[in-house]
């Protein structure tokens, strides 16, 4: 596959459907955005796409967690959240509307886990809130409200009381809850 | 590059051949070569299973060991360079796959996954089936491969080459490295052979257990490389698996095939499925502006336009067309005939608009159909039909309400929990859709207020009196409005009564519309006057909110109400009416008869213009007349205020913000917002009166759903062009079931009235297919007795006594409370396993803590180990696998040389990371 080659091969494309919860129109969908991205790439033609091509797309534009995504779904050795095309299907795919509840909070978790260190704690739990308030002082929270909200949060979802949230535990809590399935989602 | 499409399917009786199925497609020269590779690896193996099988029919003779050793030897010198390359690709890959796994279990144990003792297995499982693999090559190896057969066999594979050549001569790159493979297909022979039944047994299984892996694969938090080369790995081992099964082989890979084409079909269907759901493109592009509230309206929207589909066909199909095609022609008969002073102004748009003329007296409404009982040469039972496909629609409605609540319900799961009011706030608040800043800034004012508002909430208890008297106010205040739009609903539609009795050709066109315009401008502006009045509550925003709904539902449930006891009140009138013209009737009829018989006795057949006759005033179309007006002048406002108050307003704050003494946009009357919540309680009334009004007027349907459908495209265009996103931004899913509960609430009351008139009001005795019968549902009865045998009459009869109506009603309410009790104690139960297992999990996490430390403190020194000798080990494989001349061909198809190796190339420094803290 590549940009060179404007068409996915056709085994290449069952095969996607059959590990991704994405649909026939979806991949092709995907991959003609994905071959835009890769045109408007200037300097040397590769298969990747950098983070801040990525970035372009409306769908993530507004996302404050859109590093964090490129991040957890990129495959690239320089850490640099390049994605390829397969990375991406990836993102979809863990983004489709049909992808299980298993499968998304694991995805959220790892989004979430800001320092990649397997756990979520009040350190991570601190950049989640404010990517979440945004970054203009007037919206952020104090730090008292801060270290309430995250004493609530933890109060709450620690259940073995270790200090952080783990992805069981994390898993635990987003299974309750009644529409993370539904707002988890990024539609091309 | 040209594309190869290649089905090799050769399934010819006498040679036995294992019937290959696939399709390759090349794409690029690189990816061309590489498929080429494993493509003849996978015929080989095909060929190779193949002629096994056949030599393990032959028996094998002990004197042949001594020539095999030789012929071995010569062989292996041949093909060692040749497959020494492969060989080493394949092995790295292995290696590679192996690590991943080892990586991806390590890197579960950290985030103390709980699946990692399932995927070790499954690792371990998979390392097992590669163990014994490598252990059937060696074997095969060992005793190698015998030399007469061996020949024989080439022979064969020569034909069958031959063979395959003619019958597909177009794949010539095919062919070309058919012949090279030959030499290779002589060592292939006879992994499988030298397999014992229970090791072919295991293979079986783990074939099985991968299989499972695969359909499962989907749902692997593995980056995409990996899950290619676990599902690339399957298909060759489950053709390995085919093959090795012996007698029911061909059958076992026809099966196989056949599955693999009903998948293929499957998936195939399912594209298909989400093509074909109506708009979904258009609500995908609004979910990703505004977020997932505003298109739960759509998709309630397109809900709507299916059910309504569903009533236009059930109404459409058994009782329009019907009467239409079958029925007696327009003009047959007094029903049937616009009358006489009427005939001039039929035509007349003015007349047609408010459903007069002669839409009046046509298939649109109830007095056009005929009360005979089998119309045309199908014998349809006209008036049977036009009852029960009355009925049917309520009933259907119900059913799919009450269906999809319990859908809703079980989704939604035990939503008793709310001990996670704050991790929910903050790990599930962000809707990924919004694609749109505006949104993305209102949802993260809205993320922290909630989140405050929630904790302040608790807190303030200030000047409770002064609160109290606000709110005291303000109910006093909402009921004023109520009761005053009530008033003035009943004040109108008697007015409009007095209007109709004088005759409306006095009047203007606002006496007409009176009473329409009055329930949509209330309807419009007492929503308004809520928002202000709630503000003096000062309620926290959600409750806010469902008291401000609660009150719209109260307001259009009021007005709904009281204009259905002002038609009562009409009904009574017309009915009043009818008594005098039934009575003139029959004066009317006898002079009639006189003036004729005075003319000739032979009793002729009258021949007075249909339009002449006097009739009966027909409640009954005057009750749908009614509501196929309010549909309309509800369906107007709803388009007009969209097109003022969004788009005007939209154009008005954009060109005059240049001119302007404060900024438009964002000071007073900025863009509007999309109000989601209004707009589906608008969406539940019309569907209310549609099924209030539809047994009367049966084309309701129709134009409901062309209103949706109208609807449907100038929202979507509204919200897009000139709406702002909600500030606040509410949850789509919490809500449901909440607009469906209040959806059944008013299909109940809507279906009351209906089922009242139904029941205990006379029908016309002049018009409708219902006519002449003392009450409506007479026609059941009718049916029973001439159409059905009489003992069912009887048993129907029996079965409708009082003696046994009412032990059964007796018996549905006890088995509701049963039903009622056992669901209640299976929640306890349930509240109680719940606790259970979080008590259990508990413990158990502060184990698996302990565990979980101990084994990274030994990953960290066994990475550390292999670190160091990884140098040493990267040096020593190839010659271990230069030296394993393994018959296998590599096992994927052709990953291998796309440079990347599966697994998750930032796993290994992650763990690196982690591990150093």
């Amino acid at each position: 596959m590549g940009g060179t080659s404007s068409k996915l091969p056709k085994d290449l494309l069952s095969e996607y459907q059959e590990l991704t919860f994405l649909t026939k129109q979806e991949i092709l969908m995907a991959h003609k955005i994905f071959s835009e991205l890769q045109d408007r790439e200037n300097g040397p033609y590769s298969s990747r796409v950098s983070m801040e091509k990525i970035h372009t797309l409306p769908e993530l534009k507004s996302n404050p967690f859109r590093k964090r995504i490129c991040h957890v779904f990129s495959t690239s050795d320089m850490k640099d959240g390049s994605l390829s095309f397969e990375d991406f299907l990836d993102l979809l795919s863990a983004f489709s509307d049909s992808a299980t509840l298993e499968i998304k909070s694991h995805y959220a978790f790892r989004i979430f886990d800001f320092d990649d260190d397997g756990t979520l704690d009040a350190r991570d739990l601190e950049k989640l809130v404010n990517s979440l308030t945004g970054e203009t002082d007037d919206t952020r929270l104090t730090g008292e409200e801060m270290r309430q909200l995250i004493s609530n949060i933890l109060e709450e979802s620690d259940i073995d009381k270790d200090g952080t949230v783990n992805l069981s535990e994390f898993q635990h809590v987003i299974s309750r809850s009644p529409d993370f399935v539904s707002s988890f989602k990024i539609v091309l | 590059m040209p594309r190869h499409k290649l089905i090799a399917s050769e399934s010819d009786g006498k040679d036995n051949e294992f019937s290959l199925y696939y399709v390759e497609v090349e794409e690029n020269s690189k990816g061309g070569k590489e498929k080429q590779a494993t493509r003849d690896g996978k015929r080989r193996r095909a060929r190779k299973g193949e002629v096994s099988r056949r030599r393990a029919s032959e028996k094998r003779s002990t004197e042949m060991s001594n020539k095999r050793a030789e012929k071995k030897h010569e062989k292996h010198h041949k093909t060692t360079r040749k497959e020494g390359e492969k060989h080493r690709k394949r092995q790295r890959r292995r290696n590679a796959d192996e690590e991943a796994e080892e990586e991806s279990s390590k890197e579960k144990k950290n985030i103390k996954n709980e699946r990692t003792k399932t995927l070790k297995l499954e690792d371990e499982k998979e390392k097992d089936v590669k163990k014994k693999r490598k252990k059937h090559v060696k074997n095969e190896e060992d005793d190698a491969n015998p030399g007469k057969t061996k020949q024989k066999d080439c022979q064969d594979v020569a034909l069958k080459e031959k063979k395959k050549k003619r019958k597909k001569p177009e794949t010539t790159s095919e062919s070309e490295s058919n012949s090279d493979s030959e030499s290779k297909d002589n060592q292939a022979v006879g992994v499988l052979g030298s397999l014992t039944p229970e090791e072919l047994e295991k293979l079986k299984e783990a074939v099985d257990e991968r299989k499972k892996l695969i359909t499962t694969l989907k749902g692997k938090p593995w980056p995409m490389k990996k899950k290619l080369v676990i599902l690339r790995y399957e298909f060759v081992e489950k053709y390995e698996g085919a093959l090795g099964k012996g007698k029911g082989r061909k059958l076992y890979a026809y099966k196989v095939m056949m599955m693999k084409k009903w998948m293929k079909f499957q998936r195939d269907l399912e594209n298909f499925k989400t093509a074909c759901i109506p708009w979904e493109m258009k609500i995908k592009e609004i979910e990703s502006h505004f977020g997932s509230s505003v298109a739960s309206y759509f998709i309630f929207l397109r809900w709507m336009y299916g059910i309504n589909m569903i009533l236009f066909g059930l109404t459409f199909g058994l009782v329009m067309v019907p009467e239409a095609l079958m029925g007696k022609p327009y003009g047959s008969m007094p029903r049937k005939t616009v009358p006489r002073e009427e005939e001039a102004s039929a035509m007349n748009f003015a007349v047609l608009w408010d459903f007069g003329g002669y839409a009046k007296y046509s298939v649109l409404f109830y007095g056009y159909y005929n009360n005979q009982r089998a119309i045309g040469w199908l014998k349809f039972r006209m008036p049977l039909s036009y009852f029960l496909v009355g009925v049917g629609t309520v009933a259907y409605s119900y059913m799919v309400v009450i269906r999809t609540m319990a859908r809703n319900a079980n989704e939604e799961g035990g939503g008793d929990d709310t001990s996670f009011n704050f991790s929910w706030k903050t790990f599930t608040s962000w809707d990924y859709l919004i694609g749109n800043p505006e949104t993305a800034d209102n949802k993260f004012a809205w993320c922290t207020k909630e989140a405050i508002v929630e904790e302040q909430e608790s807190r303030k208890d200030d000047n409770i009196h002064l609160t109290r008297f606000l709110r005291v106010l303000a109910n006093f205040l909402l009921l004023c409005c109520l009761a005053g739009s009530g008033y003035l609903i009943y004040f109108v539609v008697r007015r409009s009564q007095k209007f109709a009795l004088e005759g409306l050709e006095n009047y203007g066109w606002w006496e007409r519309n009176e009473v329409n315009m009055v329930m949509s401008l209330l309807g419009m502006f007492c929503p308004m006057l809520f928002d202000v009045i709630s503000t003096l509550e000062n309620y926290h925003p959600r409750i806010a909110l469902q008291w401000q709904l609660g009150c719209i539902f109260a307001l259009f449930l009021g007005n709904l109400y009281t204009f259905i006891i002002a038609l009562m009140d009409a009904i009574q009138l017309k009915r009043a009416e009818e008594e005098i013209v039934k009575k003139n009737m029959t004066i009317w009829q006898a002079n009639l008869y006189n003036g004729t018989v005075s003319d000739n006795s032979t009793a002729l057949p009258i021949t007075v213009h249909t339009g002449n006759v006097p009739r009966g005033p027909c409640w009954e179309t005057m009750v749908g007349q009614e509501f196929v007006r309010l549909i309309i002048s509800d369906t107007m406002t709803t388009y007009i205020t969209l097109l003022i108050g969004d788009l005007f307003r939209a154009v008005l704050v954009q060109f005059l913000n240049n001119c302007w003494c404060w900024d438009l946009e964002y000071g007073f009357s900025s863009y509007s917002e999309f109000d989601v919540s209004g707009n589906v309680l608008g969406l539940i009334f019309n569907q209310g009166m549609i099924w209030m009004g539809a047994f009367y007027a049966p084309c309701l349907p129709a134009l409901n759903l062309l209103r949706l459908h109208v609807s449907m495209y100038l929202q979507c265009w509204a919200v897009m062009c000139c709406n702002v996103p909600q500030e606040r931004v509410f949850k789509a899913s919490g809500s449901s079931n909440f607009y469906m509960a209040l959806l059944l609430v008013i299909l109940f009351l809507s279906t009351l009235p209906a089922i009242y008139t139904i029941v205990s009001i006379p029908p016309s005795f002049d018009c409708g297919p219902f006519s002449g019968k003392n009450r409506m549902f007479d026609v059941i009865q009718e049916t029973l007795e001439t159409d059905f045998p009489a003992w069912f009459g009887k048993v129907f009869s029996y079965a409708s006594n009082p003696v046994l109506v009412l032990p059964f009603l007796l018996l549905l309410v006890l088995a509701i409370y049963y039903l009622q009790s056992t669901s209640k104690t299976y929640k306890r139960i349930n509240m109680e396993l719940k606790k259970k297992l979080q008590t259990k999990q508990n413990e158990e996490t502060k184990k698996k803590n302990k565990l979980a430390a101990n084994e990274l403190e030994q990953a960290r020194k066994a990475g550390e180990q292999r670190s160091n000798s990884s140098q040493h080990t990267q040096n020593s494989e190839p010659p271990v696998s230069s030296t394993h001349t393994t018959t296998r061909p590599p096992a994927s198809r052709g990953h291998t040389a796309s440079g990347h190796l599966p697994g998750h190339p930032q796993q290994p420094q992650k763990n690196s990371h982690s591990n150093r803290k």
